[in-house]
């Protein structure tokens, strides 16, 4: 890779009490790219991403956003880097007592960058950009479908113009046709606002269509780190059963009965 | 046959672990609460839903605590011929005491639960962590908000349920029990003194303080979905009842211990 990346990840490690969920993670993603990370549930994958944002803290390893170390940031430091980041949650987590167009213009009402009509107008130009007519702007979250809260979460996580996007399981929860829906717009909206892309999915379908790239997280570990092209023959047997979402194969689940 | 002395041990940890958690808690929330930003859209709404829609649940108290107040005091003072005491006793009784310490149990009832269900709900469903994602410090826009509005509006209400409670004590020292009008009010006015009004006043936003705290910190630490945001709920009432009881005899004794 020629340019530097973006983020860069080495040897992230975080354990809650004795359970180690992430074993010396090196991971990088590159300006412009679009990387997913697959794995099962409890593999990790969230944690990962909220180390990534200073919403944990990691035992031991080092995360860097444009060469900058963000673990030892303080503060306002950690703060003035996260507004370059948006964040798709996987629930949406729009904010309830809030309005729609409130929880997507809401880090420029937190910043006081223009006054609220103005911050509106941005918000309402968000909506319409994933597909969300004006009207939606002045319902509450719990009045929306959970497709449209993706939506609204997709456009509150692109509102600031963000320079790096975190999708956190985009699809869980939708139905197939909304599910490419919503991938179509992840696709969309990151090259519309030119933003570095890493998202966690167990969704093959949703990681094929949305990746540039694809890491395999397997018991805290990146067992496989490969262009979207390669997956298919990756030679290894554990990321051949889960993209193939087969029950017989090196990876046991956990089952008791 | 140590298992006993072991579980005894793991509670008394898992308390003082608390405990230093809640003072670190407390701490940054303070902070929060008088470094900006200040968020005060947010504090118009908390003093509202704190202030203004506890009203007639304060009042309601108020007025009946008045009332059995003037009550009970006929009864008993009438053993000894003292009827013409009631006046005082409720006054007193009122501004020092039950108005505070009512007031704060029936707001820690209705707005220490909100809260933390409030906030537990915030957690559980990842809305915390977005604030975080959106540069936004949760303590400051969550948090001192709450603790501004709690620490503003309890003495307030608490000047309500004074007046309220007064009256209360009129109506059935005066309708029931036969007072002369005049008089009792003279009486009472003779017995209020303005260091019993300050002295509910400041327990009144020390237990306001308590109240949002303990919502906040019960709320903000909830965990495991819909039985932990309950659990949480429970704690901060119980929580903020315990403590309000316990700041009110610390308090008067620093008021009032001769």
């Amino acid at each position: 890779m020629t340019a530097a990346p973006k983020i860069r990840i080495r040897g992230l490690s975080k354990r809650f009490g004795a359970k180690v969920v992430l074993d010396g993670i090196d991971l990088d993603l590159g300006v412009g790219e679009s990387v997913v990370v697959i794995g099962g549930s409890g593999s990790g994958k969230s944690v990962l991403l909220k180390c990534i944002l200073g919403i944990l803290t990691p035992e031991a390893g080092r995360i860097e956003i444009d060469g900058e170390p963000v673990l030892t940031a303080d503060r306002r430091r950690r703060e003035a880097i996260n507004r370059q980041i948006g964040m798709l949650f996987q629930g949406g987590a729009l904010f309830d007592s809030l309005p729609v167009w409130e929880n997507v213009a809401f880090a420029l009402l937190a910043r006081h960058l223009g006054d609220r009509a103005r911050a509106r107008e941005i918000a309402i130009a968000k909506l319409a950009q994933v597909g969300l007519a004006a009207d939606v702007a002045d319902l509450f979250p719990s009045e929306l479908s959970g497709g449209m809260q993706k939506r609204v979460g997709l456009a509150r996580a692109i509102a600031a113009d963000p320079q790096v996007i975190f999708f956190d399981e985009p699809t869980t929860g939708l139905d197939p046709i909304m599910a490419d829906v919503i991938n179509t717009l992840i696709v969309k909206t990151t090259r519309e606002v030119g933003a570095s892309a890493l998202s966690i999915t167990h969704d093959m379908a949703s990681a094929r269509k949305i990746a540039n790239r694809i890491a395999m997280l397997y018991q805290g570990r990146i067992i496989w780190d490969g262009l979207v092209t390669d997956i298919d023959r990756s030679g290894d047997e554990r990321v051949d059963q889960f993209i193939n979402g087969r029950a017989d194969g090196p990876i046991q689940m956990a089952v008791r009965g | 046959m140590l298992k006993p002395v072991s579980r005894l041990g793991g509670v008394v940890l898992d308390l003082l672990q608390t405990i230093g958690r809640l003072v670190l808690f407390a701490l940054a929330a303070i902070s929060s609460a008088v470094r900006p930003p200040f968020y005060w859209r947010t504090v118009g709404r908390q003093l509202i839903d704190i202030g203004y829609f506890s009203l007639p649940v304060v009042g309601l108290t108020a007025i009946f605590t008045g009332m059995v107040l003037a009550l009970q005091s006929y009864t008993g003072f009438s053993r000894f011929q003292a009827e013409s005491a009631i006046p005082q006793v409720v006054v007193v009784s009122l501004l020092r005491e039950l108005g505070p310490v009512l007031a704060g149990l029936m707001v820690a009832g209705r707005i220490g639960a909100a809260i933390a269900a409030e906030l537990g709900t915030m957690r559980v469903t990842e809305q915390i962590d977005a604030l975080t994602t959106l540069s936004t410090n949760p303590m400051k826009y969550l948090v001192a908000p709450r603790l501004i509005a709690g620490i503003a509006t309890l003495p307030l209400l608490v000047l309500v349920a004074d007046i309220i409670g007064v009256f209360g004590g009129y109506l059935v020292a005066v309708f029931k029990l036969g007072f002369n009008p005049s008089l009792y009010l003279q009486n009472t006015w003779e017995a209020f003194k303005t260091e019993d009004l300050v002295s509910g006043l400041v327990k009144a936003a020390v237990f306001g303080f308590i109240i949002t705290l303990m919502g906040c910190f019960n709320g903000y630490h909830s965990r495991g979905g819909a039985q932990g945001v309950g659990q949480a709920t429970t704690n901060a009432v119980v929580s903020a009842s315990i403590l309000i009881l316990c700041f009110d005899y610390l308090l008067t004794e620093l008021f009032f211990a001769k």
